[in-house]
Protein backbone atom coordinates (compact mmCIF):
# COMPACT_ATOMS: atom_id res chain seq x y z
CA UNK A 1 0.00 0.00 0.00
CA UNK A 2 1.20 3.29 -0.41
CA UNK A 3 2.68 5.23 2.18
CA UNK A 4 0.81 8.27 3.21
CA UNK A 5 3.27 11.03 4.43
CA UNK A 6 2.77 14.84 5.43
CA UNK A 7 5.15 16.67 3.06
CA UNK A 8 5.90 20.07 1.63
CA UNK A 9 4.92 20.79 -1.94
CA UNK A 10 8.53 21.25 -3.03
CA UNK A 11 10.00 17.73 -1.05
CA UNK A 12 7.00 16.00 -2.98
CA UNK A 13 8.58 17.28 -6.09
CA UNK A 14 12.31 16.13 -4.96
CA UNK A 15 10.59 12.90 -4.15
CA UNK A 16 8.63 12.39 -6.71
CA UNK A 17 12.14 13.10 -9.36
CA UNK A 18 13.66 10.34 -7.40
CA UNK A 19 10.98 7.73 -7.49
CA UNK A 20 10.95 8.34 -11.22
CA UNK A 21 14.43 7.48 -11.25
CA UNK A 22 15.97 11.38 -11.29
CA UNK A 23 19.99 10.71 -10.37
CA UNK A 24 21.22 14.16 -10.96
CA UNK A 25 20.04 17.61 -9.72
CA UNK A 26 21.67 20.57 -10.58
CA UNK A 27 20.88 23.80 -8.80
CA UNK A 28 21.32 26.77 -7.71
CA UNK A 29 19.50 28.12 -3.88
CA UNK A 30 16.23 30.94 -4.20
CA UNK A 31 13.37 31.15 -2.05
CA UNK A 32 10.86 29.87 -2.38
CA UNK A 33 12.26 26.48 -3.34
CA UNK A 34 15.06 25.51 -1.30
CA UNK A 35 13.67 22.53 -0.11
CA UNK A 36 14.29 20.95 -3.32
CA UNK A 37 18.00 21.82 -3.31
CA UNK A 38 18.15 20.46 0.19
CA UNK A 39 15.98 17.16 -0.09
CA UNK A 40 18.16 16.39 -3.02
CA UNK A 41 21.19 17.04 -0.91
CA UNK A 42 20.50 14.91 1.89
CA UNK A 43 18.70 11.89 -0.99
CA UNK A 44 21.46 11.38 -3.57
CA UNK A 45 24.76 10.52 -2.09
CA UNK A 46 22.74 7.69 -0.19
CA UNK A 47 21.24 6.81 -3.57
CA UNK A 48 24.51 7.08 -5.23
CA UNK A 49 23.43 9.90 -7.22
CA UNK A 50 24.80 13.21 -8.18
CA UNK A 51 23.73 16.76 -5.82
CA UNK A 52 25.68 19.45 -7.61
CA UNK A 53 25.13 23.24 -6.46
CA UNK A 54 26.54 25.20 -9.16
CA UNK A 55 28.23 28.60 -9.04
CA UNK A 56 24.68 30.20 -10.78
CA UNK A 57 21.78 29.37 -12.33
CA UNK A 58 22.95 29.57 -15.90
CA UNK A 59 25.94 26.72 -14.79
CA UNK A 60 22.86 24.53 -13.30
CA UNK A 61 21.27 24.42 -16.85
CA UNK A 62 24.10 23.48 -18.66
CA UNK A 63 25.32 21.09 -16.25
CA UNK A 64 21.51 19.72 -17.00
CA UNK A 65 22.00 19.90 -20.59
CA UNK A 66 25.36 18.07 -20.84
CA UNK A 67 24.18 15.10 -18.40
CA UNK A 68 20.64 14.51 -20.14
CA UNK A 69 22.55 14.29 -23.10
CA UNK A 70 23.85 10.73 -21.84
CA UNK A 71 19.99 10.06 -21.66
CA UNK A 72 20.24 10.33 -17.98
CA UNK A 73 17.16 11.32 -15.74
CA UNK A 74 18.00 15.22 -14.86
CA UNK A 75 16.46 18.03 -12.99
CA UNK A 76 16.90 21.34 -12.17
CA UNK A 77 14.58 23.70 -10.01
CA UNK A 78 14.61 27.34 -9.73
CA UNK A 79 12.03 30.70 -9.22
CA UNK A 80 11.31 33.29 -11.57
CA UNK A 81 14.34 35.24 -11.83
CA UNK A 82 16.63 32.16 -11.87
CA UNK A 83 14.07 30.80 -14.08
CA UNK A 84 15.12 33.78 -16.88
CA UNK A 85 18.82 32.53 -16.28
CA UNK A 86 18.14 29.58 -17.35
CA UNK A 87 16.16 30.22 -20.50
CA UNK A 88 18.97 30.39 -22.95
CA UNK A 89 20.06 26.98 -21.85
CA UNK A 90 16.11 25.56 -22.55
CA UNK A 91 16.30 27.25 -25.61
CA UNK A 92 18.83 25.16 -26.08
CA UNK A 93 17.87 22.24 -25.22
CA UNK A 94 14.44 22.90 -27.19
CA UNK A 95 16.61 23.04 -30.27
CA UNK A 96 18.98 19.97 -29.55
CA UNK A 97 15.92 17.93 -28.49
CA UNK A 98 17.50 17.00 -24.95
CA UNK A 99 14.69 15.97 -21.92
CA UNK A 100 15.04 17.31 -19.02
CA UNK A 101 12.81 18.43 -15.65
CA UNK A 102 13.15 22.36 -15.01
CA UNK A 103 10.92 23.55 -11.81
CA UNK A 104 9.58 26.88 -11.36
CA UNK A 105 8.33 27.58 -7.81
CA UNK A 106 7.29 31.25 -9.27
CA UNK A 107 7.44 34.46 -6.74
CA UNK A 108 7.01 37.42 -8.04
CA UNK A 109 8.56 39.84 -9.79
CA UNK A 110 9.25 41.94 -12.36
CA UNK A 111 13.00 42.04 -11.88
CA UNK A 112 13.89 40.31 -8.38
CA UNK A 113 10.49 41.62 -7.16
CA UNK A 114 9.32 39.41 -4.07
CA UNK A 115 8.67 36.09 -2.51
CA UNK A 116 5.27 36.21 -2.57
CA UNK A 117 2.87 33.38 -4.92
CA UNK A 118 2.53 34.91 -8.24
CA UNK A 119 1.65 33.40 -11.48
CA UNK A 120 3.73 36.46 -13.60
CA UNK A 121 5.94 33.70 -15.62
CA UNK A 122 2.98 31.72 -17.04
CA UNK A 123 3.89 33.49 -20.45
CA UNK A 124 7.54 32.99 -19.97
CA UNK A 125 6.60 29.65 -19.56
CA UNK A 126 3.77 28.89 -22.14
CA UNK A 127 5.71 30.63 -24.80
CA UNK A 128 8.63 29.09 -24.68
CA UNK A 129 10.81 31.93 -22.47
CA UNK A 130 13.96 32.24 -24.28
CA UNK A 131 14.96 33.01 -28.28
CA UNK A 132 13.75 30.88 -31.12
CA UNK A 133 10.29 29.42 -32.04
CA UNK A 134 10.13 26.67 -29.60
CA UNK A 135 8.02 25.20 -27.31
CA UNK A 136 8.05 23.19 -23.44
CA UNK A 137 5.40 21.54 -22.03
CA UNK A 138 4.32 22.94 -19.08
CA UNK A 139 2.56 21.27 -16.39
CA UNK A 140 0.56 23.43 -13.62
CA UNK A 141 0.13 21.69 -10.18
CA UNK A 142 -2.11 22.70 -7.49
CA UNK A 143 -1.83 20.50 -4.23
CA UNK A 144 1.37 18.41 -2.92
CA UNK A 145 0.06 15.48 -3.95
CA UNK A 146 0.45 16.71 -7.83
CA UNK A 147 3.71 18.42 -7.60
CA UNK A 148 5.03 14.22 -6.99
CA UNK A 149 2.40 12.61 -9.22
CA UNK A 150 3.18 15.75 -12.22
CA UNK A 151 6.93 15.38 -11.58
CA UNK A 152 7.03 11.69 -12.30
CA UNK A 153 4.81 12.59 -15.34
CA UNK A 154 7.20 15.16 -16.28
CA UNK A 155 10.49 12.62 -16.74
CA UNK A 156 8.23 10.32 -18.95
CA UNK A 157 6.74 13.50 -20.88
CA UNK A 158 10.48 14.79 -21.49
CA UNK A 159 11.70 11.35 -23.40
CA UNK A 160 8.97 10.49 -25.17
CA UNK A 161 8.96 13.82 -27.06
CA UNK A 162 12.93 14.93 -26.50
CA UNK A 163 11.91 18.14 -24.98
CA UNK A 164 12.41 19.89 -21.94
CA UNK A 165 9.36 19.69 -19.25
CA UNK A 166 8.45 22.65 -17.06
CA UNK A 167 6.79 22.29 -13.81
CA UNK A 168 5.08 25.83 -13.10
CA UNK A 169 4.35 25.88 -9.30
CA UNK A 170 4.41 28.83 -7.10
CA UNK A 171 5.65 29.62 -3.49
CA UNK A 172 2.11 28.62 -2.08
CA UNK A 173 2.44 25.93 -4.10
CA UNK A 174 5.94 24.96 -2.91
CA UNK A 175 5.51 25.90 1.09
CA UNK A 176 2.13 23.91 1.26
CA UNK A 177 2.90 21.03 3.48
CA UNK A 178 -0.35 18.58 2.86
CA UNK A 179 -0.96 14.67 3.21
CA UNK A 180 0.70 12.78 0.03
CA UNK A 181 0.35 9.24 -1.41
CA UNK A 182 3.87 8.05 -2.27
CA UNK A 183 3.04 5.53 -4.89
CA UNK A 184 5.15 4.15 -6.78
CA UNK A 185 6.61 4.41 -10.49
CA UNK A 186 5.66 1.59 -12.54
CA UNK A 187 6.79 2.45 -16.10
CA UNK A 188 9.94 0.61 -17.61
CA UNK A 189 13.18 2.70 -19.30
CA UNK A 190 12.26 4.03 -22.58
CA UNK A 191 15.39 2.80 -25.23
CA UNK A 192 17.22 6.09 -26.20
CA UNK A 193 19.18 5.25 -29.42
CA UNK A 194 19.87 9.01 -29.79
CA UNK A 195 22.02 9.81 -26.63
CA UNK A 196 25.69 9.98 -26.43
CA UNK A 197 26.71 6.97 -24.72
CA UNK A 198 30.10 6.84 -26.13
CA UNK A 199 30.65 5.79 -29.53
CA UNK A 200 31.95 2.09 -29.02
CA UNK A 201 30.56 -0.18 -31.81
CA UNK A 202 28.63 2.30 -33.60
CA UNK A 203 28.90 5.76 -35.31
CA UNK A 204 29.46 8.52 -33.65
CA UNK A 205 26.55 10.89 -33.22
CA UNK A 206 26.04 14.61 -31.91
CA UNK A 207 23.21 16.53 -30.31
CA UNK A 208 23.35 20.15 -31.38
CA UNK A 209 21.48 23.06 -32.03
CA UNK A 210 23.59 24.94 -35.13
CA UNK A 211 22.19 24.10 -38.24
CA UNK A 212 23.79 26.31 -41.16
CA UNK A 213 24.00 24.28 -44.13
CA UNK A 214 21.44 25.65 -47.00
CA UNK A 215 17.52 24.65 -46.18
CA UNK A 216 19.07 22.65 -42.82
CA UNK A 217 17.24 24.54 -40.05
CA UNK A 218 14.09 25.27 -41.87
CA UNK A 219 13.71 21.15 -42.13
CA UNK A 220 14.93 21.24 -38.48
CA UNK A 221 11.84 23.71 -37.21
CA UNK A 222 8.93 22.56 -39.34
CA UNK A 223 10.06 18.83 -37.60
CA UNK A 224 10.46 20.82 -33.96
CA UNK A 225 6.85 22.32 -34.72
CA UNK A 226 5.13 19.19 -35.94
CA UNK A 227 6.58 17.90 -32.57
CA UNK A 228 4.69 20.65 -30.56
CA UNK A 229 1.68 19.87 -32.40
CA UNK A 230 1.82 16.11 -31.23
CA UNK A 231 1.98 16.78 -27.97
CA UNK A 232 -1.21 18.25 -28.30
CA UNK A 233 -2.86 14.62 -26.75
CA UNK A 234 -1.22 15.45 -23.82
CA UNK A 235 -3.73 17.57 -22.72
CA UNK A 236 -4.92 17.51 -18.96
CA UNK A 237 -7.59 19.38 -17.24
CA UNK A 238 -10.07 19.15 -14.15
CA UNK A 239 -13.40 20.52 -14.21
CA UNK A 240 -15.36 20.80 -10.21
CA UNK A 241 -18.80 21.23 -10.09
CA UNK A 242 -19.01 21.98 -13.98
CA UNK A 243 -22.46 19.95 -14.99
CA UNK A 244 -24.90 22.74 -15.48
CA UNK A 245 -22.10 25.40 -14.97
CA UNK A 246 -24.06 28.94 -16.25
CA UNK A 247 -20.79 30.66 -15.36
CA UNK A 248 -17.62 28.51 -15.75
CA UNK A 249 -14.45 29.90 -13.95
CA UNK A 250 -11.07 28.97 -15.10
CA UNK A 251 -7.49 29.13 -13.38
CA UNK A 252 -4.75 27.06 -12.92
CA UNK A 253 -2.09 26.27 -9.48
CA UNK A 254 -3.08 27.68 -6.80
CA UNK A 255 -5.87 30.21 -7.32
CA UNK A 256 -7.46 26.68 -9.34
CA UNK A 257 -7.80 25.10 -6.03
CA UNK A 258 -8.71 28.46 -3.95
CA UNK A 259 -11.41 28.60 -6.20
CA UNK A 260 -12.58 25.12 -5.78
CA UNK A 261 -13.86 26.19 -2.25
CA UNK A 262 -15.16 29.28 -3.96
CA UNK A 263 -17.42 27.20 -6.30
CA UNK A 264 -18.46 25.77 -2.91
CA UNK A 265 -19.62 28.49 -1.44
CA UNK A 266 -21.11 29.98 -4.50
CA UNK A 267 -23.23 26.47 -5.24
CA UNK A 268 -24.53 26.57 -1.92
CA UNK A 269 -26.48 29.81 -3.03
CA UNK A 270 -28.06 28.20 -5.61
CA UNK A 271 -25.48 29.80 -8.09
CA UNK A 272 -24.58 27.29 -11.23
CA UNK A 273 -20.92 28.17 -11.28
CA UNK A 274 -18.42 25.47 -11.99
CA UNK A 275 -14.64 25.65 -12.37
CA UNK A 276 -12.60 24.04 -15.04
CA UNK A 277 -8.55 23.66 -13.90
CA UNK A 278 -6.12 23.43 -16.88
CA UNK A 279 -3.38 21.05 -15.42
CA UNK A 280 -1.20 21.48 -18.59
CA UNK A 281 -0.68 25.37 -19.58
CA UNK A 282 0.89 24.05 -22.61
CA UNK A 283 -0.81 22.40 -24.75
CA UNK A 284 -3.92 24.14 -23.70
CA UNK A 285 -6.97 22.46 -23.07
CA UNK A 286 -8.64 24.64 -26.02
CA UNK A 287 -11.30 22.11 -26.61
CA UNK A 288 -12.24 21.97 -23.32
CA UNK A 289 -12.12 25.66 -22.96
CA UNK A 290 -14.03 25.76 -26.29
CA UNK A 291 -16.71 23.90 -25.63
CA UNK A 292 -17.13 24.94 -21.55
CA UNK A 293 -17.68 28.36 -23.57
CA UNK A 294 -20.74 26.29 -25.71
CA UNK A 295 -21.92 25.20 -22.82
CA UNK A 296 -21.97 28.14 -20.16
CA UNK A 297 -23.17 31.50 -20.76
CA UNK A 298 -20.08 33.26 -19.46
CA UNK A 299 -16.49 32.45 -18.93
CA UNK A 300 -14.48 34.08 -15.87
CA UNK A 301 -10.55 33.59 -15.37
CA UNK A 302 -8.69 34.53 -12.51
CA UNK A 303 -4.97 34.67 -12.17
CA UNK A 304 -2.00 35.72 -9.26
CA UNK A 305 -1.26 38.13 -11.93
CA UNK A 306 -3.03 41.14 -14.39
CA UNK A 307 -3.87 39.32 -17.11
CA UNK A 308 -1.96 36.19 -18.86
CA UNK A 309 -3.97 33.01 -19.28
CA UNK A 310 -7.17 34.99 -19.89
CA UNK A 311 -5.64 35.61 -23.60
CA UNK A 312 -5.15 31.90 -24.25
CA UNK A 313 -8.91 31.43 -23.13
CA UNK A 314 -10.31 33.88 -25.15
CA UNK A 315 -8.35 32.22 -27.78
CA UNK A 316 -10.27 29.03 -27.20
CA UNK A 317 -13.12 30.50 -26.60
CA UNK A 318 -13.82 31.71 -30.22
CA UNK A 319 -15.79 34.68 -29.13
CA UNK A 320 -18.10 31.83 -28.04
CA UNK A 321 -19.40 33.43 -24.75
CA UNK A 322 -17.81 36.10 -22.96
CA UNK A 323 -14.87 36.00 -20.97
CA UNK A 324 -14.22 38.19 -18.00
CA UNK A 325 -10.75 38.75 -15.87
CA UNK A 326 -10.07 39.36 -12.37
CA UNK A 327 -6.43 39.84 -11.60
CA UNK A 328 -4.46 39.98 -8.37
CA UNK A 329 -1.16 41.35 -8.40
CA UNK A 330 1.60 39.85 -5.99
CA UNK A 331 1.25 41.03 -2.32
CA UNK A 332 -1.65 39.53 -1.02
CA UNK A 333 -3.68 35.83 -1.56
CA UNK A 334 -7.14 35.91 -2.42
CA UNK A 335 -9.51 34.19 -0.16
CA UNK A 336 -12.24 32.09 -1.15
CA UNK A 337 -14.96 34.32 -0.20
CA UNK A 338 -13.45 37.38 -1.79
CA UNK A 339 -12.87 35.24 -5.34
CA UNK A 340 -16.68 34.25 -4.84
CA UNK A 341 -17.37 38.35 -4.63
CA UNK A 342 -15.71 38.87 -7.52
CA UNK A 343 -17.51 35.31 -9.57
CA UNK A 344 -20.30 36.89 -8.44
CA UNK A 345 -20.17 40.66 -9.65
CA UNK A 346 -19.95 39.19 -13.32
CA UNK A 347 -22.60 36.42 -12.72
CA UNK A 348 -24.86 40.07 -12.30
CA UNK A 349 -23.05 42.01 -14.25
CA UNK A 350 -23.86 39.08 -17.66
CA UNK A 351 -27.29 38.68 -16.55
CA UNK A 352 -27.27 35.33 -15.12
CA UNK A 353 -30.22 33.78 -12.83
CA UNK B 1 -15.81 19.93 10.50
CA UNK B 2 -13.75 22.56 9.29
CA UNK B 3 -11.11 24.06 11.93
CA UNK B 4 -8.66 26.43 11.14
CA UNK B 5 -5.42 28.65 13.23
CA UNK B 6 -2.94 30.57 12.91
CA UNK B 7 -0.12 30.09 16.00
CA UNK B 8 2.86 33.03 16.13
CA UNK B 9 5.18 33.77 18.38
CA UNK B 10 9.05 33.95 19.03
CA UNK B 11 11.04 32.42 16.33
CA UNK B 12 12.47 29.42 19.01
CA UNK B 13 8.89 29.41 20.88
CA UNK B 14 7.91 26.15 19.14
CA UNK B 15 5.55 27.58 16.62
CA UNK B 16 6.00 25.58 13.72
CA UNK B 17 6.62 22.84 16.03
CA UNK B 18 2.61 22.60 17.81
CA UNK B 19 1.32 23.76 13.53
CA UNK B 20 3.20 20.60 12.56
CA UNK B 21 1.86 17.90 15.23
CA UNK B 22 -1.35 18.96 14.86
CA UNK B 23 -1.22 18.44 11.13
CA UNK B 24 0.45 15.13 11.41
CA UNK B 25 -2.77 14.51 13.66
CA UNK B 26 -5.03 15.71 11.88
CA UNK B 27 -3.88 13.43 8.70
CA UNK B 28 -3.99 10.29 11.04
CA UNK B 29 -6.96 11.14 12.37
CA UNK B 30 -8.19 11.03 8.62
CA UNK B 31 -9.14 14.32 7.89
CA UNK B 32 -7.99 16.70 5.38
CA UNK B 33 -5.51 19.13 6.63
CA UNK B 34 -3.12 21.89 5.08
CA UNK B 35 -0.21 23.78 7.25
CA UNK B 36 1.04 26.64 5.72
CA UNK B 37 4.60 28.16 7.70
CA UNK B 38 5.57 31.84 7.01
CA UNK B 39 8.88 31.30 4.63
CA UNK B 40 10.61 34.46 4.52
CA UNK B 41 13.77 35.69 6.75
CA UNK B 42 12.51 34.07 10.07
CA UNK B 43 15.01 33.60 12.34
CA UNK B 44 15.33 32.90 16.44
CA UNK B 45 14.40 36.30 18.13
CA UNK B 46 12.27 37.19 15.27
CA UNK B 47 8.70 36.33 14.72
CA UNK B 48 7.18 33.40 13.30
CA UNK B 49 3.74 31.80 12.28
CA UNK B 50 2.33 28.84 10.63
CA UNK B 51 -1.87 28.59 9.58
CA UNK B 52 -3.25 24.85 9.70
CA UNK B 53 -6.66 24.15 8.09
CA UNK B 54 -8.43 20.71 9.35
CA UNK B 55 -11.10 20.00 7.50
CA UNK B 56 -13.70 17.07 6.21
CA UNK B 57 -13.64 18.54 2.85
CA UNK B 58 -10.88 19.39 0.45
CA UNK B 59 -8.68 22.61 2.02
CA UNK B 60 -8.86 25.05 -1.11
CA UNK B 61 -7.00 28.00 0.37
CA UNK B 62 -3.69 27.17 3.10
CA UNK B 63 -3.80 31.01 3.69
CA UNK B 64 -6.48 32.42 6.03
CA UNK B 65 -6.96 36.33 6.07
CA UNK B 66 -10.19 35.68 9.15
CA UNK B 67 -9.22 32.90 11.18
CA UNK B 68 -11.72 31.03 13.42
CA UNK B 69 -9.25 30.84 16.12
CA UNK B 70 -5.69 32.44 16.72
CA UNK B 71 -2.73 30.93 18.83
CA UNK B 72 -0.48 33.82 20.41
CA UNK B 73 2.56 33.31 21.93
CA UNK B 74 4.03 36.63 22.58
CA UNK B 75 2.89 40.48 23.03
CA UNK B 76 4.09 41.10 18.97
CA UNK B 77 1.60 37.94 17.23
CA UNK B 78 -1.50 39.32 19.72
CA UNK B 79 -1.19 42.61 18.51
CA UNK B 80 -0.87 41.57 14.65
CA UNK B 81 -3.51 38.17 14.90
CA UNK B 82 -5.52 39.27 17.71
CA UNK B 83 -8.01 41.51 15.69
CA UNK B 84 -8.45 39.20 13.00
CA UNK B 85 -10.15 36.21 14.76
CA UNK B 86 -13.36 35.85 13.66
CA UNK B 87 -16.18 36.86 16.14
CA UNK B 88 -17.62 33.79 17.05
CA UNK B 89 -14.11 32.14 17.16
CA UNK B 90 -11.16 31.93 19.51
CA UNK B 91 -8.01 33.25 20.78
CA UNK B 92 -5.65 31.43 23.15
CA UNK B 93 -3.36 33.51 24.63
CA UNK B 94 0.02 33.07 26.20
CA UNK B 95 -0.97 34.36 29.67
CA UNK B 96 3.01 34.23 30.27
CA UNK B 97 3.86 36.71 28.52
CA UNK B 98 0.79 38.95 27.41
CA UNK B 99 -1.65 40.46 29.72
CA UNK B 100 -5.09 41.79 29.50
CA UNK B 101 -5.69 45.06 27.57
CA UNK B 102 -2.55 44.40 25.53
CA UNK B 103 -4.04 43.77 22.41
CA UNK B 104 -7.60 43.75 20.88
CA UNK B 105 -9.75 40.81 19.54
CA UNK B 106 -13.76 40.65 18.51
CA UNK B 107 -13.64 36.83 19.28
CA UNK B 108 -16.13 35.93 22.05
CA UNK B 109 -13.54 33.38 23.75
CA UNK B 110 -10.03 34.37 24.94
CA UNK B 111 -8.66 31.43 26.64
CA UNK B 112 -5.58 32.58 28.87
CA UNK B 113 -2.94 29.73 29.55
CA UNK B 114 -0.07 30.50 31.77
CA UNK B 115 2.15 28.23 29.65
CA UNK B 116 5.13 28.65 30.91
CA UNK B 117 3.86 28.21 35.10
CA UNK B 118 1.86 24.88 33.86
CA UNK B 119 5.06 23.89 31.97
CA UNK B 120 6.82 24.46 34.90
CA UNK B 121 4.81 22.59 37.56
CA UNK B 122 5.27 19.62 35.29
CA UNK B 123 9.17 20.20 35.14
CA UNK B 124 10.40 21.70 32.16
CA UNK B 125 9.23 25.46 30.92
CA UNK B 126 10.45 24.09 27.63
CA UNK B 127 7.03 22.40 26.91
CA UNK B 128 5.06 25.56 26.97
CA UNK B 129 4.61 25.56 23.14
CA UNK B 130 3.00 21.53 24.11
CA UNK B 131 1.23 23.07 26.97
CA UNK B 132 -0.49 25.57 24.37
CA UNK B 133 -1.23 22.45 21.78
CA UNK B 134 -3.10 20.72 24.60
CA UNK B 135 -4.97 23.46 25.44
CA UNK B 136 -5.77 24.51 22.08
CA UNK B 137 -6.77 21.01 21.11
CA UNK B 138 -9.11 21.01 24.07
CA UNK B 139 -10.60 23.88 23.43
CA UNK B 140 -10.70 23.88 19.89
CA UNK B 141 -12.25 20.43 19.68
CA UNK B 142 -11.19 19.49 16.10
CA UNK B 143 -8.92 16.47 17.51
CA UNK B 144 -8.32 14.37 20.73
CA UNK B 145 -5.73 14.62 22.72
CA UNK B 146 -5.03 11.05 22.39
CA UNK B 147 -5.07 11.48 18.61
CA UNK B 148 -2.42 14.27 19.06
CA UNK B 149 -0.23 12.29 21.68
CA UNK B 150 0.19 9.12 18.93
CA UNK B 151 0.89 11.61 16.40
CA UNK B 152 3.83 12.99 18.10
CA UNK B 153 6.10 9.72 16.81
CA UNK B 154 5.64 10.22 13.51
CA UNK B 155 5.38 14.23 13.69
CA UNK B 156 8.85 14.61 15.78
CA UNK B 157 12.50 13.26 14.42
CA UNK B 158 13.74 10.35 16.31
CA UNK B 159 16.30 11.92 18.07
CA UNK B 160 13.58 13.25 20.17
CA UNK B 161 11.54 10.49 21.01
CA UNK B 162 12.83 10.13 23.93
CA UNK B 163 10.51 13.39 25.29
CA UNK B 164 7.54 12.15 24.12
CA UNK B 165 6.05 11.43 27.73
CA UNK B 166 7.12 14.37 28.64
CA UNK B 167 5.32 16.16 25.73
CA UNK B 168 2.29 13.95 26.03
CA UNK B 169 2.63 15.35 29.71
CA UNK B 170 2.45 18.47 28.94
CA UNK B 171 -0.63 18.39 26.06
CA UNK B 172 -2.56 16.66 29.05
CA UNK B 173 -1.82 19.52 31.74
CA UNK B 174 -3.07 22.09 29.22
CA UNK B 175 -6.15 20.13 28.21
CA UNK B 176 -7.04 19.59 32.09
CA UNK B 177 -6.17 23.22 32.35
CA UNK B 178 -9.18 24.37 29.60
CA UNK B 179 -12.03 21.40 31.11
CA UNK B 180 -11.05 22.92 34.89
CA UNK B 181 -11.49 26.69 33.54
CA UNK B 182 -15.11 25.60 31.57
CA UNK B 183 -16.04 23.62 34.76
CA UNK B 184 -15.33 26.87 37.12
CA UNK B 185 -17.60 28.68 34.46
CA UNK B 186 -20.34 26.76 34.67
CA UNK B 187 -20.27 26.02 38.76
Amino acid sequence: MARRVLIKGNEAIAMGAIEAGCRFYFGYPITPQNEIPEYMSMAMPKLGGTFLQAESEVASINMLLGAAATGARVMTSSSSPGISLKQEGISYLAGSQIPGVIVNMSRSGPGLGGIHPSQGDYFQSTRGGGHGDYRTLVLAPSTAQENYDLTMLAFDLAEKYRNPVMILGDALIGQIKEPVELKSYRKKPQDKPWALTGAKGRHGQILKSLFLADGELTDHNWMLAKKYKSMEKEVRFETYRAEDAQLMLVAFGSVGRILKTSVDILREKGKAVGLLRPITVYPFPKQAVRQAAEEAKALMVMELNTGQMVEDVKLAAECACPVDFYGRPPGSIPTPDELAKEAMKVWRKRGLK
Amino acid sequence: MYFDTIIAGFGGQGVLLMGNVLAYAAMHAGKQVTYMPVYGVEMRGGTANCTVVISDRPVGSPIIHEPVSAVVMNRPSAEKFGPMVKKKGQVFVNASLIKEGQFTTRAKTVCWVPTMELASDIGNRRLANMVMLGAVVQGGGMLTIQQVADALSGALDPRYHKMIPANVGALKAGARFISEQKAAKKG
